[in-house]
Order: C-alpha cells, then structure tokens, then sequence
C-alpha cells in the first residue's frame, strides 16, 4: 500500500512539473496574444489613412502634435548599425541625457538604442524582422525611428513601414536647404518624402601628408591632385609609392566605390544581375596592382585594413567621405594620423559617394512629434548643423550653410592638418547622381568584393570563376535574383 | 481480495507508462514534430525577399533537384569531411596516447589530476572567441606572422587565410585542441573499465608494453572507441563556429572551407525555408549513412574475432 502511495505522489509530482512546466511557457503567451489583440486593431486603423488620405491626415497632425506630445509614448526605439547618429545626437541634440551604453532620456521619455553590426546585412535582417512584428507589437515596443544607407534605402522607401515626413508635419519649404540628391533616394514612387539626412557623402582621396612629402616632394594638394588626376597616373604614382616603401592605398577595396559609383546600370535590373563595365575594369585595375604587390586584399574595416591609420601603416591614400576622416580614422587615439592632423584630402580619380545615413520614421511610431523634431534639429536646424560641422569634421546635408563655410577659414578641420576640404564636398555633392542604386546594392557589394578577393589572392583561376562565385553567393541570399 | 490484488500488478504498469511520459512529451516536441516539419518545408517555396515574403508554395522535388544540379552539397560535403579528419586523426592518436599514460599505474604519474584539468580546459572557452582569436593571431599582419617575419623564417607575411591548406589545417588544429581532452576523458573511462588482471596476466607472461596496448586494451576499447568514433563524426558534419568565425562567414579562400551548417546558414541568410529544410534532410541522410558504416564495421569485426 504505501508503495502504491509512493508510486501516486511521485508520478503525480512528476506529471505535475510536466504540466507546470507548459503551464508557466503558457502564461507569459498568452498575456502578448490579449495585448497584441488592441493593438493589432489600433493598427490597420492608424495604416489606412496613412495610406489613402495622406494631405487630409497631415495639417490636422500638424495641429495637433504639440499637445499629442505630452500623451505620445514614453519609450523612444532607435534602430541603428554604429555609434555615429547616437554621437550626434548625445552631443547635439537639445535635452538628451545618456543614461548607458543602450539607454538615454529626452525630458520624460526613455530612449532605447538597438544597436546591430551592418556586416553581412545583420542590421537588415534585424529591422527587417522587427518591422514585420511592428503592428502586433506594445505601442512601447514599437520602432519609432531606424536609420538606412544608401545601399539598401530603397529597399524600404517604397514600403508602407516608413512614413512619409510629411505626416510628421514636416513641410517642404523646412526641407529647402538640403542636397536634392537626398531627398531624391528617399522619395518613393508616389512621391512622398521618406526621410531625411544630416550629411552630405561626397568622397574625396585622404592622403597621409608625410608619404606625400617623402615620395611626390610636396604635402600640397595640388602636386598631389596633380599625381592622381586619372586611374593612369594613380597607377603610375602607385609604382613610386612602392619604391618609397608606402602602399598606395590599404585595400584594392578602398578604390571599390569610386569605380561602383560610376557605372552605368543599377546591380540589378529586372531581377537579373547586371555587372557593369567599370566594375570590371576595377578588377583588372586592381589585379594589377595586387600583383605588383602595391596594395593589400583584405576587407574594409578589418584590423589589416586600418593600420594604415597610424604613420606605422605606411599607407598613402584611403578614399572616403566627410565621415570616414572624423568617425573611423582614429582621431581619437594618441598617435594616429588623424589624431596629428597628418591627413590631407584632394578630390582625386574620379567623383564618389560612399554611405549616407538617413533616419527614417517608422509606421506605427507613438513618438511621431518627438521623431519629427529630431529630424528637424539635426537635419534643418542651421545653427546645429554647423555646430556637428565644427565640432565633428562632417559635411552637413544644409546647402546655403555649407557654401558659406566652405570660404571660411573657421571650419578647418584638425584631421587635415588645417585644410578645409569643404568647397571639394559642396562641389562633389552637386554631382552625385544615384540613379544607379538598387535595393540589392550591400549584398552585390560585398559579394562581389569578396568573390574579387579570393580572384585576387589567387585562389579563382580566373575573373569568369569568380563572377561565378559572385552570382552564386547572392542568388544564395535573394532566391529571387538570376544572372 | 482478488480484484484488489489484480488491479495492483496493473496499476505499477501504469506507473511505468506515466514515468515515461515526461520522455515522449520532450521528444515529440523539440525532436519528431521538428524532423517532420523539416521533411515537409523541403517540398515548398518558401522565403524572403527583403520584406515580401515569398511562398510557400508546392514546388514538389525542385529544392532536391537544385541541390543536386548545382554539385555544392558534394563540395561542402567533401570540405567537411577534409577538415574532420584533419582534427580528427591527431585527436585519436593523442587521446588514445594520453589515456593508456594516465591509467598505466605503474607509470606513477605526479599530478594527473592537474593535467586532466588542463587538457580538458580548451574544451571549456566557447568555440566563438576561440576561433576569434586564432582569427587575430593568424591574420595578414598578425602576432603569428609578425613573428615569422621578425625572425627570418618568412621574407613577407604569408596569407594564412588566403591559402586553402592553411585555413582548413587551422579549422582542423582548432577542433582537435578543443576536443582531445574530451576524448582522453572518455578513452580513460574506457581503459579504466578493463580488467586489470588482463594486464597482470599479460605482464606475467612477458608482453611488452606494445604488445599489451595493441593486442589486450585496444581491442577491448572497442564499443568506447565506436562511440567516440560516432559521436565525433556526427560532431563533425554539424561543424559551424569554428570555420564560420574564422572566415567571416564566407568559406573562403574560394570556398574551401565552407561546411554543411554553414551552407545552410546561407540559406537561412533569406530565411529560405525549402532549400534549408531540404538541406538539412540531406544532411540527416548523409549522417544515417556514416552512422551505419562505422558501427556495421566495427560491429561485424567483432564478431568474426569471436
């Protein structure tokens, strides 16, 4: 008998944690599932004027926004792929608080930063996964507001997950002073402006000052701009700078965007791959000079990659815009190139544009007056642009304000030496042209980079193995895509 | 009386049943429901494209068939493999070593309890940062080359990760490092579970150390070695950290070193739920298969000797 009792408790006991066990998995699903269910209801109801009625909705959010701030949401989501925008925004933006590495406060609201690599598109593929969860999602929960690139901007310009600014009640004639061309990438197909952008990525050539006196003679932009006028001459100077003991740039990557942005076709057009001309001519030219062994062929960003940013490195040249001299180059670590002020900047090759960071609101936002000033202040407030342009050495999306500075003397930049390479970016960002992009572009870039790579260290016998490769590598991540 | 004590036999059968209903709620869960669902989605078209999703719709046998046209799960297949049996081997060898020291008593090691710590430490550091590391020592202008420059072994750095051979030993020296440990453990245990008048008796009769480990412990290590041999090789074609780490992802150079896990990984890159799950169906295959071979090898050897 008392086995039996034994043998009842005991299995019972067992049973009990069986069921307990499901029965704790099953609460915490179940509370989601009755809180999704308002919000899911709050959802299409919020979308479908957004979408049908768009001018109706606008002047009357416009009027209503001040005081719907004080009711809006108290938990502000930044999605984002680095520290930059959260730079600027600590040290720029009116009321911002830091509170730790992930969390900030603006007056009473939490700023929450999720921030993801954008490496082998690991950013995208964690928005990507939010933003289909945004409608079910707790309104404190949500994504208010992500940051794109211009790689994949496009990917999420024609999608009803970002909303058009002018819901936020942010008006044309606010919006007059930025480069058309970026308002031009995140305009979609009706029309509507999708975001907006503090900075303006015309790339220039960043040249160590100190090679160029050791092997052209002069530090002078001229006698520089003069040794890499055209793609003959770059290789010509790139055959003295091995002589000098300097690579003429780390990586055949670092010339990888002045040739992919001037090509003739998008990457992708009618879901096929399309491999322009100059790409190839990229490959043969840098095959060339890895052959010759002037440059290296590891990645960007890559360990290898950024010794050339300290005098050690021996590197002559990176191409980059504004951003990659102040936020990448080390310019805060003793020692380093841009931390002596030992970099010079010439317009170089051929005109580029690399990057590009635009901050986008997502549908669905409980914050929609607080994103709309963050735009504003950083993107249309003059007095602040100018201020991220002193303080942070970048070019600010703000046409007027960047035309001035670029005759004044003041807004030298330290990373340079003292140079003020601003008049090179305001000429180079009237220039840029994107009507070359596709939503595909990370991805084909760095496949491409990376099929290229192994072509160059020899391990594809040929360039039509590694287009091989390539074409392979991104139909792998978009099924969808043929060649 | 009589029901009583009938319901009683019956009743601690039940018992019996209900203490194995925790096992088959668990394996019906997290094991059977997933097998199938796998085998399922291997027939749909079924991923996303930025974000639309695409699918699933029935597209029949097409994923096998993609997968076979394109001749990749050969190649990786092969690729892992290769890297297998290049961790493999020094593996076996070191543990089987290792193991016949540590229990031959009249060796009198000092401090085996230090050294079986030691060796088994690899084994604790995550995978992730071990291959992280080897990453960093073995890049271009890394500590390893730097070294071999400085002291006149190499004229200029040599690409460790640019060299199919030197990447895929690095993958193989990294697995054996961190489970040799492991394996001496088990092949103690094994060695340890011997009759020790076995030994006595062959020493009496004047066998040499040798002889004693080739014709009295190897052969009746042999159910520890099956096991080590499977659970290895299984171990093996699951290989993903490590070579995933230590090239980015990629494979490279020229994708010589991209495993199974890591092809699939690509295919999850879309969330391409039709070729993954067809691939992983391959994959199951493929593991069934080496499975049988091994223990059908091992198991009729031991028969024919008896």
């Amino acid at each position: 008998m008392k086995k039996k009792v034994l043998a009842v408790v005991l299995s019972t006991s067992m049973l009990m944690a069986v069921l307990a066990g499901c029965g704790s998995a099953a609460a915490p699903a179940a509370a989601p599932a009755e809180e999704a269910a308002p919000a899911e209801e709050a959802a299409p109801a919020e979308e479908a004027p957004a979408e049908e009625a768009v001018e109706e909705e606008a002047p009357a959010e416009e009027a209503v926004a001040e005081e719907a701030a004080a009711e809006e949401g108290k938990v502000l989501n930044i999605y984002c792929w680095n520290e930059e925008f959260k730079t600027r925004l600590t040290d720029h933006y009116p009321g911002y608080e830091e509170v730790d590495a992930t969390h900030g406060k603006i007056g009473d609201v939490d700023v929450v930063w999720n921030i993801t690599p954008s490496t082998d598109n690991a950013y995208q593929n964690n928005l990507d996964e939010a933003l289909l969860k945004q409608a079910d999602a707790a309104a404190d929960d949500k994504i208010d507001l992500f940051l794109v690139e211009a790689d994949y901007a496009l990917k999420y310009v024609d999608t009803e997950y970002t909303m058009p600014v002018a819901d936020l009640g942010i008006t044309a004639d606010e919006l007059a002073n930025q480069y058309k061309y970026t308002q031009d990438i995140m305009t979609d197909s009706n029309g509507n402006l999708k975001g907006v952008s503090w900075q303006g990525c015309p790339g220039v050539l960043i040249y160590n000052r100190e090679a160029a006196t050791a092997v052209l003679g002069s530090d002078d932009p001229e006698t520089v701009q003069e040794a890499v006028k055209d793609w003959d001459t770059f290789v010509a100077t790139a055959d003295a700078m091995k002589e000098g003991g300097y690579s003429i740039m780390s990586s055949v990557n670092d010339s990888y965007r002045v040739y992919s942005n001037n090509v003739s076709t998008p990457w992708v057009v009618d879901n096929k791959i399309v491999v322009d001309d100059n790409l190839k001519k990229w490959v043969d030219d840098a095959k060339a000079l890895v052959d010759k062994g002037e440059t290296g062929t590891w990645g960007l960003w890559s360990d290898d990659w950024s010794k050339g940013f300290y005098p050690d490195g021996k590197v002559f040249a990176y191409f980059g815009p504004a951003w990659l001299i102040n936020f990448s180059m080390a310019a805060d670590t003793e020692g380093s190139i841009a931390n002596q002020g030992g970099w010079g900047a010439v317009e170089g090759p051929q005109g580029f544009f690399w990057g590009g960071t635009w901050i986008a609101a997502a549908t669905g936002t409980d914050n929609p007056s607080l994103v709309a000033d963050i735009m504003r202040q950083l993107t249309m407030n003059e007095q602040i642009m100018t201020d991220i342009v002193k303080a942070d050495s970048d070019f600010v999306n703000n046409k007027p304000a960047m035309e001035a500075a670029a005759q004044d003397d003041a807004y030298a930049f330290p990373v340079l030496g003292g140079q003020n390479p601003l008049a090179m970016f305001c000429a180079g960002a009237e220039k840029i042209d994107l009507s070359n992009l596709s939503a595909y572009d990370q991805t084909c870039n760095e496949e491409f980079q990376n099929a290229m790579k192994n072509y160059f260290d020899g391990n594809y016998a040929s360039y039509e193995e590694a287009l091989d490769a390539f074409y392979k590598a991104v139909t792998e991540k978009h099924p969808e895509l043929s060649y | 009386m009589e029901a009583k004590k009938h319901s009683k036999v019956v009743s601690y059968n039940k018992w019996g049943y209900i203490f194995l209903i925790p096992f088959f709620v668990v394996y019906l869960l997290f094991q059977f429901i997933p097998l199938v669902s796998t085998i399922w989605n291997s027939f749909f078209e079924n991923y996303r494209s930025g974000l639309t999703q695409i699918g699933p719709n029935c597209v029949g046998r097409a994923n096998y068939k993609t997968l076979f046209t394109n001749g990749d799960l050969l190649t990786y297949t092969k690729n892992t493999m290769i890297m297998w049996v290049i961790g493999f081997v020094p593996q076996i060898f070191f543990s089987l070593l290792l193991g016949a020291w540590f229990t031959d008593p009249s060796l009198r090691l000092k401090a085996q309890q230090f050294f079986k710590t030691v060796i088994y430490l690899p084994n604790l550091i995550m995978a992730s940062a071990f291959s992280m590391l080897f990453f960093t020592l073995f890049a271009d202008s890394g500590p390893v080359n730097s070294i071999l420059v400085q002291a006149g072994i190499l004229s200029e750095p040599f690409k460790f990760m640019a060299n199919v051979t030197a990447t895929r030993s690095l993958v193989g020296f990294m697995n054996f490092i961190m489970w040799f440990g492991n394996t001496t453990i088990l092949l103690m245990a094994g060695m340890m579970g011997i009759d020790q008048s076995l030994f006595e008796a062959a020493e009496v009769d004047g066998a040499t150390a040798n002889q004693i480990f080739f014709r009295i412990t190897l052969p009746l290590l042999r159910p520890i070695l099956i096991y080590v041999l499977i659970t290895s090789l299984i171990g093996g074609l699951q290989m993903f950290d490590v070579p995933q780490i230590l090239t980015n992802g990629t494979g490279d150079p020229a994708r010589s070193s991209m495993t199974l896990i890591m092809y699939l990984n690509r295919h999850l890159f879309s969330k391409n739920y039709g070729m993954g799950g067809a691939l992983s169906v391959m994959l199951f295959i493929i593991t069934g298969i080496l499975s049988l071979i091994v223990f059908r090898f091992n198991s009729s050897s031991t028969k024919s000797k008896h």
